[in-house]
């Protein structure tokens, strides 16, 4: 499969919550050293509701594209539900396989998104696997 | 087997009989493959991987230990090893060869070994902007432990290296003089013999990062007259694991061991012991023996096909390849000209990231390195993160950039059209 199916090229090019916000709640930036790509997050939250949210940034249309199908998914849900979201939801956000270098782009995005909300400072996804 | 006189093959453009002893370019996957990659690691000829195979198939065994027979042969082999590679660079004695398992651990030997040693505060270390992190990280950690200074020779924005406030660089202060001899990333090949002469005109040592060199042309430690070069075994059709150190043998002999372990003692008592001499005092524990062993075939085959013609192709290639990229619409191509630097083309297309320039490639067969390229300080020199880089080695054909080509015109349609 191609990594660079229409659905993708349509989120990177005419992004979905795609800016910043005046007062936010929540508000994180980080970059993936690695290709210098870079997303901040703003998040308005309610009695635990995210109501509002944008993001900015620049970097490859993995990055970007994942960051857009990501605020789609979650905007309206509770903030405790981005805690439950995982690499995998996110490469089912994408529909493509990723490889071990683009999967930091694609996890970029969720990853901004807990550090902001959670202080969760890993890459989603990225834990010591057990080796039984 | 590879094919066996080749002398001067390259010169004739024969690329397809040098292709058919790489089995890697003759797979048949949905697309042939486009190799632009070997400045990050080599393809290896099927007659590195059968001498590799004859050790664990035939004689497979410890080395230096051994009252036997297939031990006695391993060894045999692994110290020919030695000295066919100490050949290949002209150094005047097999012991001035050192095994370690890549450029990296090269490096790390002198600037822990001869650098704790040699370097305390006031004392300073000379690099350069377009280093590798492998060799500048060493000289960080070293100038953090004993309070060196770290100091840099710039580069111009043709990238190369700006050489008019050498003077004042390069004082009575400089201890050591870490230089890469041909750029990973703009492939600018430098002035090494001449700043070698200079550093040595200041009592500095010298040491050389020959990773990009020592695989694309004649490299000669004496000519140079360089204090260490460092080279690794995977980029120049040998195995990964296996990396030289060549010093010069008075340095070796004062330097202390960098690795505590087997293989390197004279003698041990339960506080103290004596060591080995040179090369063994600084190959700790069982070396990568099949790697070895797999180098000097990689270093006989580079001189059957020889380096020179592999240059001159190489210098084709690049020559091609500036034509045909400089032709595309919002393309910044880094670094100087061909017949000024070897093996690769570094760029940037307008509004397109490198990742996905890298990924449309991709899809076309076609597989370059896109990053930092292991050198943020000579990225942050131009002003950028990352860039897409295609490098070439003796087996690269012609049509393969015009694949190249293509795989960036189709990146540019698909990507640069809407973007807010």
């Amino acid at each position: 499969m191609n990594i660079y199916e229409e659905d993708i090229l349509d989120h990177y090019e005419n992004p979905s919550n795609y800016g910043t916000l005046e007062c936010p709640d929540i508000s994180y930036e980080e970059d993936n050293p690695l290709c210098g790509d870079q997303i901040r997050m703003d998040l308005k939250v309610e009695d635990g509701i995210i109501t509002d949210l944008r993001f900015s940034g620049h970097g490859c249309t993995i990055s970007q594209a994942a960051a857009s199908m990501l605020t789609e998914e979650i905007k309206g849900r509770r903030l405790d539900d981005v805690k439950k979201l995982s690499k995998d939801d996110i490469l089912e956000m994408l529909g493509i396989p990723l490889g071990p270098v683009r999967l930091k782009c694609g996890l970029l995005a969720l990853k901004v998104l807990k550090a902001g909300a959670y202080g969760l400072k890993g890459w989603p996804g990225d834990d010591d696997e057990e080796t039984e | 087997m590879c094919a066996q006189p080749m002398n001067d093959l390259l010169n004739t453009c024969d690329v397809e009989t040098i292709r058919n002893d790489f089995s890697i370019l003759k797979q048949e996957n949905d697309l042939p493959l486009i190799y632009l990659d070997s400045a990050a690691t080599s393809q290896t000829p099927d007659c590195v991987i059968e001498a590799m195979e004859a050790y664990y198939r035939t004689y497979n065994s410890n080395i230096h230990r051994g009252i036997y027979r297939i031990s006695e042969e391993a060894t045999a082999k692994y110290e020919e090893a030695r000295q066919r590679i100490g050949r290949f660079i002209n150094a005047r004695r097999s012991s001035q060869i050192i095994f370690t398992r890549n450029t990296t651990e090269s490096i790390n030997l002198v600037a822990y070994s001869w650098g704790s040693e040699n370097l305390r505060e006031g004392d300073e270390i000379l690099v350069t902007v377009m280093e590798h992190h492998s060799n500048l990280l060493p000289w960080q950690l070293l100038s953090q432990r004993t309070g060196a200074k770290l100091r840099f020779i710039e580069i111009t924005d043709e990238g190369v290296l700006q050489l008019d406030n050498l003077e004042e660089l390069l004082t009575e202060r400089t201890k050591i003089v870490a230089m890469t001899h041909v750029s990973n990333v703009l492939g600018t090949i430098n002035p090494i013999q001449e700043l070698t002469a200079a550093a040595h005109a200041v009592g500095a040592k010298v040491l050389i990062d020959g990773a990009q060199s020592v695989p694309h042309f004649d490299v000669d430690v004496q000519e140079l007259d360089c204090d260490f070069l460092a080279f690794s075994g995977h980029k120049m059709c040998g195995p990964t694991g296996i990396g030289v150190l060549y010093g010069k043998s008075d340095l070796l002999e004062e330097m202390s061991p960098f690795l505590g372990g087997g293989s390197m003692i004279r003698a041990v008592q339960r506080e103290s012991s004596t060591y080995a001499d040179v090369p063994a005092k600084f190959e700790a524990g069982t070396p990568a023996i099949a790697e070895a062993i797999g180098l000097a075939a990689a270093v006989d085959y580079l001189d059957r096909v020889g380096l020179e013609a592999i240059f001159v192709h190489e210098q084709e290639l690049l020559e091609y390849a500036h034509q045909k990229l400089v032709e595309i619409e919002g393309i910044t191509i880094y670094g100087p000209k061909p017949r000024q630097k070897t093996g690769a083309i570094t760029f940037n297309l307008e509004g397109i990231h490198p990742h996905d320039l890298a990924g449309v490639l991709d899809t076309v067969g076609v597989a370059v390195r896109a990053g930092h390229h292991c050198a943020q300080p000579l990225m942050q020199k131009f002003g950028i993160i990352a860039t897409v880089r295609a490098s070439f080695y003796l087996y690269n054909k012609l049509e393969e950039i015009d694949t190249l080509h293509e795989g960036l015109l189709k990146a540019q349609r698909m990507l640069t059209r809407r973007r807010r």
